[in-house]
C-alpha cells in the first residue's frame, strides 16, 4: 500500500501498519463487573506490548462491561483500543449512535463482527438482533466515515447549519479461514475487503496447512494489497486446552502433532509458548502478512514473554 | 404450514379445572398434519383430561369437537357455535391465530391455546418437522438458491456463513440444524450461480417483517 497516503482515521494501529512495521495486536476481555481496577492491571501488562488492543463486546455472548466504557479506560491507562461490535446485540441505531460516541471517546479502531449466538453464553433466554451482518456492518461504518452519512442516508451533522463531524474509525473485521465451505473463506475476506475493512484479524492458527493455502488464495486475488491481514495466535496452555479447542470451538481444528507435543512436554504451558513463538516465525515468512493478533485473554500476563521470545519487542513508537 | 406442539398436560389441565364444562376445539388444517391439534389429538387430549379430573376429583366435563378451519369465519357453523354456547371454557388446539380467532368470535367464553405455535415449517420425516420461512414480508429465497437465509441461518446472515460453520453444521446446534450457508453454497454452485454469492448484499429492510409493527394485507380487487 502506498505510504504516502493520507491516514484514515489517524490511529496509531494505522500509522504502523501504513509506514510498513509488522505489527502487533492483543486482546482484553472486560471485567463481568464494574471493576475497573481489572481493566487496569491487564492493561499494564499490554501497554508497550503490543500497538493496539482488542475490547471484546460481550465474547461468548457473557455479559462484560461494554466494550465502549473499557475501551476507554483501556485508552487512558495507555493503550491503543479496537472496539470490538456485534450484530447480537445492537441494532442500527444502536450501533451509529456507539460509533459515534466512540469516536468523541477519541476510540479510533472499530473491529466488526457477526457475534457469538447467544446460545452459547450466559443469557440464552434473551433476544438477538442481527439487524445487519457484520459485511454489512463494515460497510455503514465505511458509508459513515467517507461519505459522512448515516445508514438511512442523511448527513451526520447535529443541524443544517451545524458542521458535518463525521466518524473516523479505522475499520477492522474478523476472517475465519478454518470454517466451512473453504472455498468461501477467501470470498468472504473479498466481501469484507469491498465493504471497506481497512484490516483483518483471523482466528487463531493451529493447522498451518489450512493457513497457508488461504493464504495462496488470498494472495493470488491480490486482497493482501487492499487490506491488512493480522495472524490469530492463541498460545496453547495445556492439552486440556488443546483438546477443547478442537473438540468446542466450531470451525477450528488443532493438528494431532501439536496434541502430541503438549502431551509429551514436561510443562505444557512452556511447550505451548514455544508453540507460539514458532508460529510467529513461520508466518512472518508468509507473503501477505501485515501482523500478528495475539488473543490471550483471561492471560494478557503471558503475552509480554512471548512477544519479547518471538522477537517483536521493543515495538514502534 | 404452521407447526406447533401441544403444550404440557399438566398446564393444560391447570386452567381446565377452573371450570366446569370445557370444549376441546380442534383445527383440520396445519396442525393436523403437524399432529398436534387435530381431531385425534383432541380426544387423546379429551380422555386424558377427563381420566386426570376423576382421578383428582374434580368436577369437569370435558367436550370434544374439530372444525376444518380455525382462521377463517365460514368453518364457524351453527353446530359449533352451539357447542360453545354450552360451554363455560374452550381449549382451542389450533395455533396462535386459531386461538385469537375463536376468542373474537366467542365473546364471553374462556379461552385458553392448547399448543405452542412454534414455526412456518415443513415435515422433514414421520415426527420431524423443521422451520423454512420467518415470513420476513419480503421473498428473497430467488437470490439464494432457495434456501432462506432470514429463517434458517441462525444468525440470518445475508453475506455468506459465519466462521462456526463446520462440515455442513451450524455451530448453535451441529445435532440438528443444517448449516444455511452450506446449503445455499451447494446450491448455488449446482445452479452454476455462485459468482453471485460474492456480491455484497445491502442490509435487509425489516419493515416489511414484524418489526415494521403488526402486519395487514389488503387486496381491493377481491374485497366485497
Ligand atoms: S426470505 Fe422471508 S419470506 Fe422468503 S422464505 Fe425467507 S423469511 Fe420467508
Ligand atoms: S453456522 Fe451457518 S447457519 Fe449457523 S449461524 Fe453460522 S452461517 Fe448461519
Amino acid at each position: 500500500m502506498s505510504e504516502q497516503k493520507t491516514l484514515k482515521s489517524g490511529s496509531r494501529l494505522e500509522k504502523i501498519l501504513t509506514e510498513g512495521h509488522f505489527a502487533v495486536t492483543g486482546e482484553l476481555g472486560p471485567p463481568k463487573s464494574a471493576d475497573v481496577e481489572i481493566i487496569k492491571k491487564k492493561a499494564g501488562y499490554l501497554k508497550g506490548v503490543v500497538d493496539a488492543v482488542n475490547i471484546t463486546d460481550n465474547q461468548t455472548a457473557i455479559v462484560r462491561m461494554s466494550s465502549m466504557a473499557a475501551g476507554l479506560f483501556a485508552l487512558q491507562a495507555g493503550l491503543e483500543p479496537v472496539v470490538q461490535i456485534t450484530c447480537r446485540d445492537r441494532n442500527r441505531l444502536a450501533i451509529q449512535a456507539d460509533v459515534l460516541g466512540a469516536q468523541a471517546c477519541g476510540l479510533r479502531n472499530i473491529l466488526c463482527l457477526s457475534g457469538d449466538h447467544q446460545r452459547f453464553g450466559n443469557h440464552p433466554g434473551s433476544k438477538n438482533v442481527f439487524d445487519m451482518d457484520s459485511i454489512q456492518l463494515i460497510n455503514m461504518l465505511k458509508r459513515m466515515r467517507d461519505d459522512k452519512v448515516f445508514a438511512c442516508g442523511d448527513e451526520i451533522r447535529n443541524t443544517k447549519k451545524q458542521p458535518v463531524v463525521e466518524p473516523r474509525p479505522f475499520i477492522g473485521a474478523a476472517a475465519n479461514p478454518f470454517g466451512d465451505p473453504f472455498a468461501f473463506r477467501v470470498i468472504r475476506l473479498a466481501k469484507k475487503v469491498k465493504a471497506g475493512a481497512d484490516f483483518i484479524q483471523t482466528q487463531c492458527i493451529y493447522d498451518m496447512e489450512r493457513f497457508k493455502r488461504w493464504m495462496t488464495e488470498v494472495v493470488n486475488r491480490g486482497l493482501h494489497e487492499q487490506v491488512y491481514i493480522l495472524a490469530g495466535i492463541t498460545p496453547l496452555k495445556s492439552v486440556r486446552m488443546a483438546e477443547y479447542m478442537r473438540d468446542k470451538v466450531a470451525g477450528l481444528s488443532v493438528p494431532d502433532g501439536l496434541i502430541e507435543r503438549l502431551e509429551k512436554a514436561e510443562n505444557p504451558r512452556e511447550e505451548g509458548e514455544k508453540i507460539a513463538v514458532e508460529q510467529i516465525q513461520e508466518i512472518r515468512e508468509i507473503p501477505g502478512i501485515a501482523g500478528v493478533h495475539i488473543m490471550a485473554i483471561e492471560a494478557e500476563k503471558s503475552v509480554a514473554g512471548l512477544a519479547e521470545k518471538a522477537g517483536l519487542l521493543p515495538r514502534p513508537a | 404450514m404452521i407447526v406447533a406442539e401441544r403444550k404440557p398436560f399438566e398446564e393444560i389441565y391447570e386452567c381446565v379445572k377452573r371450570h366446569r364444562k370445557v370444549l376441546l376445539l380442534g383445527c383440520g388444517t396445519c396442525v393436523t398434519v403437524c399432529m398436534a391439534g387435530g381431531e385425534k389429538e383432541v380426544n387423546v387430549l379429551a380422555n386424558q383430561l377427563a381420566l386426570a379430573a376423576r382421578d383428582r376429583g374434580d368436577d369437569v366435563e370435558v367436550m370434544e369437537h374439530t372444525i376444518t378451519r380455525q382462521c377463517d369465519d365460514e368453518f364457524f357453523d351453527e353446530a359449533t357455535m352451539k357447542k360453545v354456547a354450552e360451554v363455560d371454557a374452550v381449549v382451542s388446539m389450533g395455533c396462535g391465530v386459531g386461538v385469537q380467532f375463536c376468542a373474537a368470535k366467542f365473546g364471553d367464553t374462556a379461552i385458553y391455546p392448547g399448543l405452542n405455535t412454534k414455526f412456518y415449517g415443513a415435515t422433514l420425516e414421520q415426527g420431524v418437522w423443521a422451520e423454512r420461512c420467518a415470513g420476513c414480508g419480503e421473498c428473497v429465497l430467488g437470490d439464494f438458491g432457495g434456501v432462506c437465509p432470514v429463517a434458517r441461518c441462525s444468525k440470518s446472515l445475508l453475506n455468506g456463513p459465519c466462521g462456526g460453520s463446520a462440515d455442513g453444521k451450524c455451530e448453535v446446534d451441529p445435532e440438528n440444524v443444517d448449516c444455511a450457508w452450506q446449503l445455499i453454497y451447494d446450491r448455488m454452485e449446482r445452479l452454476g450461480r455462485l459468482e453471485e454469492l460474492e456480491e455484497n448484499r445491502p442490509m435487509k429492510d425489516w419493515s416489511t417483517n414484524r418489526d415494521g409493527g403488526p402486519r395487514t394485507v389488503t387486496r381491493e380487487d377481491v374485497k366485497l
